[in-house]
């Protein structure tokens, strides 16, 4: 409890570095496009990137800071891009300025993410560990294979809906089908823009570190720490818990709202809403480092880049991809290889300097 | 009679999940993780037994046995390689992960070697169907076999604990590993042989999974590893009887579901199911209830 | 724990700087070789070359392999010689987009892809924005393709697909009623069975049974086949890809079910499942413009040169993107265009050229025209499985 402590008093400065990163990068980038360096593969995964910054800060908070393991965290994500971009399909006549239809799907999505984030976060948060973990993987397949039933038509009127097929809706001639099954909602409007990303990062990383370090933050890392003493000196477990997963759901809807706007079609497939995206999530938080805000960042960054960079080994791309996790994984947590960089690599003297920089725990 | 026919399919589904949530329950009884490339052990399984009956021409039996030879050596070799490593790490999400990436790994290697192409299961299994009720009900000679395999493994294994020294080892490793240690126990080797079982056990339900469901793809052991996870945690992760009671349910929930209520909302009904069963007994349904201490 | 994570966030910043890096040098380096003396047509390929729908993204990276050697050999496009490169988009929407920057900043020229629907519309969106030629040899939902002037296809549309096997089933008589498996988390069938479902009612087909499965649940048939067999179908419909169709079959088989079965093109290739009991295809009917058995010469020497290559029977999807490929040099000779032109230029001219030719293609053997909504026009030929052979029903 010292060390922690002691970050306390660190923790202005050790965010004001997240925060510089976060401005330094998109200035340089911005500084790139704009002299016309950077590849289309790049200009294409800027706001893909920002997406899985998000996702993987969000779920930052509930697997690093509440200690709790999720793995339905795609699903919130499903909810809050399929929410926003049902509103943005319906009022792209209606509301023509896109920034104020934008930030109005914003707001859809995370409140919708952030619903949802509470009624599954009030049942589910009364188990532990990995009983957690699957019923959460459980929520977000329900999610995922709901929306796949879904058929959502509009004409002059009004909604129909139906869960069986486009058919059922009887519709009139001239009727637009906007949520249609399994195909999902295509034609949503390209709003998603990287500095819209970038300034969504903001936000999220201001909401996260605030709440960490707010009353209510250190009341969700006391639970963390420990359940029953935290109870014992009369910390409300269920308030804190459902705050920090809600909160979590609703930064996942955000992200869902980037990543719906970014493609012109937005279909709920095992790929993009299923468990694995929820595990890859994961491994970005893990990667990052379980409770480090800026690891979430960089691991989320890499990890997203890896594949990509890959791709001049076409068929052995994946394959390398999933050796290079696993070595990531071993090198960075096994206790051996700590103990052996700490032997060898704490000699190189820029290192060691930075060794010398700081001794307190980064994760608060 | 439809409703009985639906049932069996439903016990000879469930049974395979059953063999393979024992997999998974044992390597998480012992090791305290998920792990995740346990499907991917029962594909390259399938595939061992395909390559040496359809394209070697070896006897089935055979076939099988090398099958169960290999994930045997495959299951200590990522123990070994994978897992032990990060076994004494800070978080176990670790090595969660790492499971995780060995599953893509496995996934992309059988991608490389046997091609993205469905190749078909050859049907090794020849018992006769049982017909009954004048032709009425069908039950395939492959789901009785299933069915009696999987309790015949469950039973042996319970022995196999109950009785030897090797499986009483296992039980007090999962107990306190620390103390195990101390009372002379190879906690290593312990959870070495825990893997060399549960890899075994993949071969065979790799077997009897795609002498049901012949189709054959590198991605084929993913789901139904992740039915049998949540099949493992449905009957009390940890627990032998639960793998085989959580396994069998699961099946028969999924087949009736999607035989009477909707056929497109069958994965959200069986997941439905297990939240509800969860949060009623939050640790499954033979799960111990572990007390917390402060 | 601290030091730990210092040596981390460096080394990944090290990674990302190189891969910054070399995403730079990239760019600048396609930007160069437009200027270079060698001048080549460079077509792209998107598909999914891993994931679970990595068999259909190989065949159609194989058959435009096959196709450009061809062209190559013969003295190229225009005199031009053509360069193909295919990437992976794991069948994501999201991915098939970096792919398409990635063939962007490789100096691609004309898209031949994507291989599945759902990315097919992501990127249709991306090229339409870009002016790129693009004709994708199997993506099938309607949005892809029509949307956009720019974007032709190969295959047949799902509600083409759908309205035609109602039409031919009432028309031939076959049954009148029918039971449908489809896969409900699939675009491309749930497409064709919603065409179907209501193309059945005007011809007074009755459907009996649709019953759905989903792409995490699709081992295990036996209730699906149940209520099928259950309802009294005569035919059972299956829009669906041949993997799942052979499960189906031998499942039916097991139970002691055997109505007649009808499918369209996804079961082209049943045949060619690695140790299937071919015997449990006998009397399967389905609707497709290319049959790998079929006795033309051009289909014999294209199957005869993919053998020799990868050592496997072509499915339809490699046909596909043969004739794709071969569509695009058609075209491209119409139009006359030549590789130093800007991608722009050339697709405002391909987009002219593409309702002009008619392709001799293995797809369609009367000839394939386009429309200028992108949608090609030929007949698709009835088939029967008969002693483990593609036969013409007509």
């Amino acid at each position: 409890m010292l060390s922690k402590w002691k970050a306390l008093k660190k923790t202005t400065r050790s965010n004001a570095i997240t925060y510089a990163i976060v401005i330094v990068a998109y200035l340089i980038i911005q500084l790139l496009s704009g002299l016309g360096l950077l590849s289309s593969l790049f200009t294409g995964l800027l706001v893909p990137l920002c997406t899985y910054v998000i996702l993987a800060v969000s779920l930052n908070l509930v697997v690093g800071f509440l200690g709790e393991l999720s793995l339905g965290h795609a699903g919130f994500m499903c909810v809050g891009a399929f929410a926003s971009a049902f509103f943005s399909r319906c009022m792209e006549q209606a509301i023509p300025a896109s920034g104020v239809r934008f930030l109005i799907a914003l707001i859809i999505g995370a409140v919708c993410a952030g619903i949802f984030g509470i009624l599954i976060g009030i049942p589910v948060l009364r188990l532990k560990g990995d009983y957690l973990a699957i019923v959460t993987l459980a929520f977000g397949e329900i999610i995922k294979n709901v929306i796949n039933v879904l058929f959502i038509g509009r004409d002059e009127n009004g909604f129909h809906f139906s869960t069986k097929d486009a058919l059922s809706l009887n519709m009139s001639a001239d009727g637009d089908v906007i949520i249609n099954g399994p195909q999902g909602i295509t034609g949503t409007p390209k709003d998603s823009t990287f500095t819209v990303g970038i300034i969504l990062i903001l936000i999220t990383l201001f909401l996260v570190t605030n709440l960490i370090h707010s009353r209510s933050g250190r009341a969700i890392m006391a639970i963390r720490d420990n359940r029953i003493a935290a109870e014992s000196i009369g910390i409300n477990i269920t308030k804190y818990k459902l705050m920090a997963f809600a909160i979590s759901a609703a930064l996942a809807g955000v992200a869902g709202v980037l990543y719906a706007h970014n493609l012109s079609t937005l279909t709920a497939t095992p790929k993009n809403f299923g468990y694995n995206m929820s595990i890859m999530i994961l491994v970005f938080v893990v990667l990052g480092g379980i409770g480090s805000i800026r690891g979430s960042i960089i691991a989320a960054v890499v990890l997203t880049l890896l594949p990509e960079m890959l791709r001049g080994l076409s068929d052995y791309r994946m394959l390398i991809y999933a050796i290079v996790l696993i070595l990531m994984m071993l090198f960075n947590w096994a206790p051996k290889a700590i103990e052996w960089r700490e032997k060898y690599l704490s000699r190189l003297p820029f290192l060691a300097r930075k060794k010398g920089e700081s001794t307190g725990k980064e994760e608060v | 009679m439809s409703f009985l026919s639906y049932l069996i399919n439903g016990i000879s589904l469930g049974s395979v999940y059953a063999i393979i949530a024992l997999g998974y329950t044992m390597v998480y009884g012992i090791a305290k993780m998920l792990n995740f490339a346990h499907g991917d052990i029962i594909m390259i399984g399938a595939y061992i037994v395909f390559t040496c009956v359809s394209t070697a021409g070896m006897h089935p039996a055979l076939a099988v046995l090398l099958a169960v030879i290999g994930c045997t050596v495959l299951g200590v070799l990522i123990e070994r390689v994978a897992y032990r490593p990060l076994r004494s790490a800070a978080s176990p999400l670790a090595v969660l992960i790492t499971a995780i990436g060995m599953s893509y790994l496995l996934q992309n290697l059988a991608l490389l070697i046997f091609g993205a192409n469905t190749k078909n299961f050859p049907e090794i299994i020849t018992l006769p169907s049982l017909s009954l009720a004048d032709g009425q009900l069908n039950i395939t000679g492959t789901s009785l076999l299933t069915i009696g395999v999987c309790v015949v493994i469950m039973a042996a294994l319970m022995i196999f604990i109950r009785k030897t020294k090797a499986g009483q080892a296992m039980l007090a490793v999962s107990e306190d590993k620390g103390a195990a240690q101390l009372m002379g126990i190879n906690v290593n080797g312990t959870i070495a042989l825990t893997f060399a079982i549960g890899s075994a056990l993949a071969a065979i339900a790799g077997v009897l999974l795609c002498s049901a469901y012949p189709s054959l793809t590198p991605y084929t052991g993913s789901m139904p590893g992740i039915r049998a996870f949540v099949a493992a945690v449905f009957g009390g992760i940890g627990s032998v009887p639960g793998a085989l009671i959580g396994g069998i349910l699961l099946g028969v929930i999924e087949i009736l579901g999607r035989a009477y209520i909707s056929s497109q909302l069958a994965d959200a009904i069986v997941f439905g199911v297990l939240i509800v069963v969860l949060l009623v007994k939050p640790t499954g349904i033979l799960g111990k209830n572990i007390q917390e201490k402060v | 724990m601290k030091k730990m994570k210092r040596f981390l966030s460096i080394a990944l910043a090290a990674l990302l700087a190189a891969g910054c890096l070399a995403g730079c040098s990239d760019s600048t380096g396609s930007t160069a070789s437009g200027g270079s003396d060698e001048l080549v047509f460079k077509i792209g390929g998107i598909g999914p070359m891993t994931g679970d729908a990595a068999a259909y993204g190989i065949a159609v990276d194989r058959g435009a392999q096959i196709a450009v050697e061809e062209i190559n050999a013969a003295g190229g496009i225009n005199g031009y010689q053509v360069e193909f490169k295919s990437e992976d988009d794991e069948s994501d929407p999201e991915k098939s987009i970096n792919a398409y920057n990635t063939l962007k900043d490789w100096g691609m020229q004309m898209l031949m892809g994507t291989v599945t629907s759902g990315p097919c519309t992501a990127v249709a969106a991306e090229t339409d924005n870009d002016r790129m030629f693009q004709i994708t040899p199997s993506g099938t939902a309607v949005e892809s393709v029509q949307n956009h002037d720019n974007v032709f296809r190969v295959c047949f549309s799902d509600p083409a697909q759908g309205t035609k096997s109602a039409e031919y089933i009432a028309s031939k008589g076959l049954a009148k009623k029918i039971a449908v498996i489809y896969n409900s988390s699939d675009i491309y069938s749930s497409g064709i069975y919603n065409a179907f479902a209501a193309e059945a009612k005007n011809q007074g087909l009755e459907v009996v049974a649709a019953e759905a499965f989903t792409a995490d649940n699709k081992t295990d048939f036996s209730v699906q086949l149940q209520k099928a067999k259950d309802s009294g179908a005569e035919l059972v419909f299956l829009p669906i890809y041949y993997q799942e169709a052979s499960a189906i079959l031998q499942q039916a088989d097991n139970m002691g079910y055997k109505p007649m079965y009808f499918g369209c093109d996804g079961l082209d290739g049943l045949l060619g499942v690695k140790g299937f009991d071919t015997s449990l295809a006998e009397g399967v009917m389905l609707l497709t413009p290319f049959a790998a058995d079929a006795s033309d010469e051009k289909t014999q020497a294209f199957n005869q040169a993919y053998e020799e290559a990868y050592g496997e029977t072509p499915i339809q999807f490699a046909a596909d993107a043969y004739d794709g490929i071969y569509a695009i040099k058609l075209a491209a000779e119409k139009a006359g265009i030549t590789p130093d032109m800007s991608y722009s230029d050339m697709c405002a001219k391909m987009i002219d050229a593409m309702t002009q030719i008619e392709l001799d293609g293995l797809t369609g053997v009367d000839g394939i025209t386009w429309n200028a909504d992108g949608e090609p026009n030929k007949d698709p030929k009835g088939v029967i499985i008969e002693n483990g052979a593609y036969t013409s029903m007509d």
